[in-house]
């Protein structure tokens, strides 16, 4: 005999429905199927049927359960849900405001110029060297070419400390020192600081930076060196530029040169760097073959390259370090 | 040096423009600096002659003057005290307008009518003199407008030579480079010798033949003190930069602006006996012609009569026997001094004269008696005069030689990256006025001329045939190359990674002098002597650097006071120490920090940065250098705090200081704020090295803490090492939880809590295995530091 238990399911709907949260809807559980739930009851009193019937009223009060507890879990997925909106609601933050902590800091305009000089190079195959700041005469002047009496001594008023070292002027001095340590085939770069004994204006200053150029090896020419120096140009420039090439004079290079480019968009020449063939009275000093190799070198200053690429006028800027300025090359 | 355009055009005259002109001057490597129009704008001036010149009747100090322009006759107020009857100058009648835009109308002067003005060189810009009026001299025609009868239509060009270009200082220098490059020729004035009238000589003596093997002299009497020097003149002069002084030092330059060759003038009656050309002796002075004094040694080559140096050979006269406005009879050098006799000395002495100058760089050793005898017929036109006969005294054993340079086909394309035709190559070596023979198949031998002294090697052949072809014409190659692949460093390592670490972490890159205060530096290190630089530009720039936090401070001073509130500045690079003696150069990456912690922020309290902020930014360093157990122990540096001040050092080395800015430092600084510092060699903190694994375990790790009693001097890292110690392998790690002192721990003592976690790799650690290494380490606590459990 099936029994009719519409009314309780109803009734147990309703109670459902009536459950704001997850406890008031376990209250209802155990109300319907805790040990003295109203289904658990039921079940209880299958006993005292008689037994042809107890199947058929076994499967109403399962049914019925069954009913119930989808009722059940449907109420609390429903529940759920809305508890999870409800939180999600209140955690929401205002994401417009700034996040916590610390800041990065700025790489200063010379390292960054720099290291793009270095990047580029590393492409064309030269790795960096290094040398002391504190120089003697020999690496700075002698073993370049530039003998005591030498015109071209004042074409760089140097720092002197008297006795006999002096701030390198330029870093040409590495090409020395490297060429001394390492037999060719050569191909360095030297960034590093150099010193003239200026006064310090928008466009002097008595410490400044300068990358070094050497390349050696069997017949290198001068059309190699105009090759790389306008690849490397327009690779710094980011930028198909033209580029000039005229004739200049420096002890340590022969034939030397001086490079001019034209930024885009502007018919002006701007001096960007100094370059020449190795003088072979270099390679005599480090005891390089002449006959045999061949070698270009050239120098170029970072604060002329760096001002050129963001547009500035007073090299002093560089040297203040004024968070306002080093901050905005983030 | 300072060229007109017009000048360089009367010695030689391409057909190209002014533009192109200045183009081609670039391109063969004589740089223009910059170009300036010889005068300023200005209409209706022209050459006046002065008919009479009588007293103004109301006024002391004025003329009235009747002036011709050639057509009309203007009555004419002057106030300059050179007008006279008869003179020639600058004549701005009504309707005239003058530089700045001045225009000239007919007005009165103190009752006296005045149609115009007559111009002094100031009110038309051409010289600074302001109360004579130019006076133009007979070789100008009455009526011509001034901008043609001077030539003012003309652009001066400033070329900056190279020094090894001594041979381009003169007119005819640059014009010799144009004349090769165009392929066209050049027009030498003619310098015919002068006949001699009077037979009066100077003996002359060489001494130093080395140094002076040519001498070339000439006397000449009884010339015009009151001669004047022509308006051509002077305005050829001023445009290259040459003030005119007086008819016969207006001469020698003109003559050495011209030719190239240097000359000098004497007073022949302030010169005694004879004329030496030696080493100075020791101790020997000269008093300058500007006034100044130099004292001499034997590497000086003077000019000496029998009473003493006279000039300063290739350099300057001396003030004693110079010409001057009574000068009757004078005695004209010319002479060629070797460049290693005169190099270095303008220098030495500061007197950077024009005659140093070309002497340093080389002149012409051919050019002596041509130079004589174009200055003879100067001073006889200008100034009259008898000559005498040229004296050259020559030491020709010591006259410059100069070897002829082997030129080979092969050698032309090898350093140039292209072959040169060999018919091109004698052609544009023969416009340089260099003999080129022919020594068979692809090669020659170069005999260059005696103005050039940059021809001594091959390469400096190949750099004439490239640059008169052009600089621009070469084509641009890449050598060959055959790259090599070499061990990288590891992510994180070199210098780049450091300094990405320290940006990371809010610090931005700064770049500081080399060269400090010196004061500055004892303030920071007093026990360091910095090298001093003997010729610093200031005493804020006097000393090296032993140490970064000078510069550092300095920048961090110039943003306080630029109402930053929160600086975070590092720089990386060489500190000088050891002074004179044992100087050494050392690589270094130091930082400074100063206000809040983090940048303001809407939902945190500020704090200001502290020793603990800026040792968390050290340890990332240090452990990004693999040294993650760098040593940080209590020591005094003079700049520190001396509660707040740690020395830090890996395997025992010393590595460098962190701490926070002495209270005194700060004080004396005005820097208001406290700031935290840190500097470490950069050597050590070079990673990128291959870590090396440690096994991880696959077993829970148990983790215990416990709560000691120490010393208040005790070191807390010292509770974290005698832990370690005593703990047995399988100890982890420990960490420092809290320290503690006040209520409940006795006075003179604090508690800290330290967190163990215990491990091992190849089993789960039973609870009794964890009590007993519990009990050890207390055991190993209380032993070294009298650690007692806390109750």
């Amino acid at each position: 005999m099936a029994l009719d238990l519409s009314d309780i399911i109803g009734k147990a709907e309703q109670a459902i429905a009536q459950a704001q949260d997850l406890r008031a809807l376990d209250g209802v559980r155990v109300a319907y199927l805790g040990k003295k739930g109203v289904l658990t009851e039921q079940l209880k009193k299958l006993g005292a049927l008689d037994p042809a019937d107890r199947p058929a009223a076994g499967q109403s009060i399962n049914s019925a359960k069954q009913q119930f507890g989808e009722l059940l879990e449907a109420r609390r997925t429903a529940l759920n849900e809305s508890q999870l909106r409800a939180r999600l609601s209140a955690d929401a933050v205002d994401v417009s405001l700034p996040g916590r902590g610390q800041h990065t800091g700025s790489r200063h305009p010379l390292g960054i110029t720099a290291q793009r000089i270095e990047e580029i190079f590393a492409q064309l195959g030269f790795s960096v060297a290094e040398g002391p700041e504190v120089e003697d005469e020999y690496h700075n002047f002698e073993a370049l070419n530039i003998p005591q009496n030498h015109p071209a001594r004042d074409m760089q008023d140097t720092f002197y400390f008297g006795d006999g070292r002096l701030l390198r002027t330029h870093t040409s001095n590495v090409q020395i020192r490297y060429m001394e340590q390492h037999p060719p085939p050569v191909r360095i770069i030297a960034p590093g600081r150099v010193f003239r004994c200026d006064t310090p204006d928008a466009t002097h200053s008595p410490m400044f930076h300068q990358v070094e150029g050497l390349l050696v090896d069997y017949n290198v020419s001068l059309a190699d060196l105009k090759g790389h120096l306008h690849q490397f140009l327009n690779a710094f420039f980011d930028a198909e530029l033209r580029v000039r090439f005229r004739p200049s004079y420096f002890p340590f290079t022969e034939p030397s040169a001086e490079v001019d480019v034209q930024l885009p968009g502007s018919d002006k020449w701007l001096e960007v760097l100094g370059c020449g063939m190795v003088h072979q009275e270099v390679f005599k000093s480090v005891g390089y073959d002449h006959q045999q190799y061949t070698g270009y070198a050239f120098g170029m200053g970072v604060e002329r390259l760096a001002m050129l690429r963001y547009g500035l006028q007073d090299l002093r800027l560089f040297f203040e370090n004024d968070l306002r300025f080093l901050e905005q090359f983030r | 040096m300072k060229i007109s355009e017009a000048w360089l055009r009367e010695w030689v005259d391409p057909p190209v423009s002014s533009e192109e002109l200045l183009e081609q001057l670039t391109m063969l490597g004589l740089e223009v600096d910059f170009t300036e129009p010889a005068a300023p704008a200005f209409s209706g001036v022209v050459v006046g002659e002065v008919l009479t010149a009588g007293q103004h009747p109301d006024a002391d100090k004025l003329s009235v003057c009747e002036v011709s322009d050639g057509e009309q006759r203007y009555n004419v107020v002057c106030g300059a005290p050179n007008v006279r009857a008869g003179m020639r100058a600058a004549f701005a009648a009504p309707g005239a307008k003058l530089p700045g835009g001045v225009k000239i109308r007919k007005t009165k002067l103190r009752g006296a009518v005045s149609e115009g003005m007559l111009c002094s060189g100031k009110e038309l810009e051409l010289s600074e003199e302001s109360d004579r009026i130019l006076d133009l001299g007979d070789g100008v025609a009455v009526g011509e407008p001034l901008r043609t009868a001077l030539q003012l239509d003309d652009t001066i060009i400033d070329i900056d030579l190279t020094p090894n270009r001594g041979d381009c200082l003169s007119v005819r220098g640059i014009a010799r480079e144009l004349a090769a490059h165009n392929e066209v020729a050049l027009n030498s004035v003619a310098v015919e010798p002068v006949a001699e009238r009077i037979d009066a000589t100077f003996p002359v003596r060489l001494d130093e033949p080395a140094g002076c093997p040519r001498y070339v002299g000439r006397v000449i009497r009884g010339i015009d003190s009151t001669a004047r020097s022509p308006a051509w003149m002077v305005e050829k002069l001023r445009r290259s930069g040459i003030r005119s002084i007086s008819p016969t030092v207006d001469i020698t330059s003109y003559v050495m602006l011209e030719l190239g060759q240097p000359m000098h003038a004497f007073d022949l009656a302030r010169l005694h006996g004879s004329i030496h050309v030696r080493a100075a002796k020791p101790g020997e002075t000269l008093m300058m012609l500007d006034g100044s004094e130099v004292r001499l040694d034997e590497e000086v080559l003077v000019i000496a009569d029998e009473r003493g140096v006279v000039a300063l050979a290739g350099i300057m006269g001396g003030e004693q026997s110079g010409v001057g406005d009574d000068t009757q009879d004078i005695f004209l050098e010319a002479a060629f001094f070797a460049p290693r006799w005169v190099g270095g000395r303008p220098r030495r002495f500061g007197l950077f004269t024009d005659a140093g100058q070309r002497f340093e760089r080389g002149v012409d050793w051919q050019s002596q008696r041509e130079g004589i005898e174009r200055a003879t017929q100067l001073v006889l036109q200008i100034c009259g005069g008898e000559p005498g006969p040229l004296v050259e005294t020559v030491s020709e054993s010591h006259l410059p030689e100069v070897p002829s340079v082997p030129l080979r086909r092969t050698q032309i394309e090898r350093l140039l990256g292209e072959a040169v035709d060999d018919d091109d190559v004698s052609g544009i070596l023969e416009r340089l006025g260099m003999q080129v023979s022919a020594a068979g198949d692809g090669n020659w031998r170069i005999q260059p001329p005696s103005h050039r002294f940059d021809i001594a090697i091959e390469p400096d052949l190949i750099e004439e045939l490239a640059r008169l072809r052009g600089y621009d014409r070469l084509p641009e190659a890449r050598p060959a190359y055959a790259p090599r692949a070499a061990p990288v460093q590891d992510a994180g390592g070199g210098i780049t990674g450091l300094e990405n670490i320290l940006l990371g972490r809010g610090y931005s890159q700064a770049v500081t002098y080399s060269f400090i205060d010196a004061e500055f530096a004892r303030l920071i290190e007093p026990a360091h002597e910095p090298l001093p630089l003997l010729n610093p530009i200031s005493s804020e720039l006097a000393v090296m650097r032993t140490s970064l936090w000078p510069g550092l401070i300095g920048a961090l001073q110039h943003n306080l006071n630029r109402q930053q509130q929160r600086v975070r500045l590092f720089e990386s690079g060489l500190v000088f120490t050891g002074g004179e003696k044992n100087l050494q150069q050392v690589p270094r990456v130091g930082g400074i920090a100063c206000g809040p912690v983090n940048p303001p922020h809407w939902d945190e309290r500020q704090k200001t940065v502290d020793f603990f902020d800026v040792k968390a930014d050290v340890h990332a360093l240090l452990h990004n250098a693999g040294h993650g157990d760098a040593v940080f122990e209590a020591a005094d540096h003079p700049a520190l705090h001396p509660g707040q001040s740690t020395l830090v050092s890996i395997d025992g080395q010393r590595q460098g200081w962190l701490g926070s800015l002495h209270p005194r430092v700060v004080q004396a600084l005005e820097l208001n704020q406290e700031a935290v510092l840190f500097e470490l060699d950069l050597q050590g903190l070079l990673g990128g090295e291959r870590t090396e694994i440690r096994e991880i375990s696959r077993f829970p790790s148990i983790r215990r803490d416990i709560n000691v009693v120490v010393d208040e001097t005790v070191p807390a890292q010292a509770c974290v090492e005698a832990a370690r110690a005593a703990g047995p392998r399988t100890l982890r790690d420990v960490t420092i939880l809290s320290i503690y002192a006040g209520s409940g721990v006795v006075s003179g003592r604090k508690s800290v809590a330290l967190g163990l976690i215990l491990q091992d790799l190849s089993r789960t650690l039973v609870d009794q295995e964890v009590d007993d290494a519990v009990d050890q380490i207390l055991a190993g606590l209380d032993q070294k530091l009298g650690a007692k459990l806390r109750e």
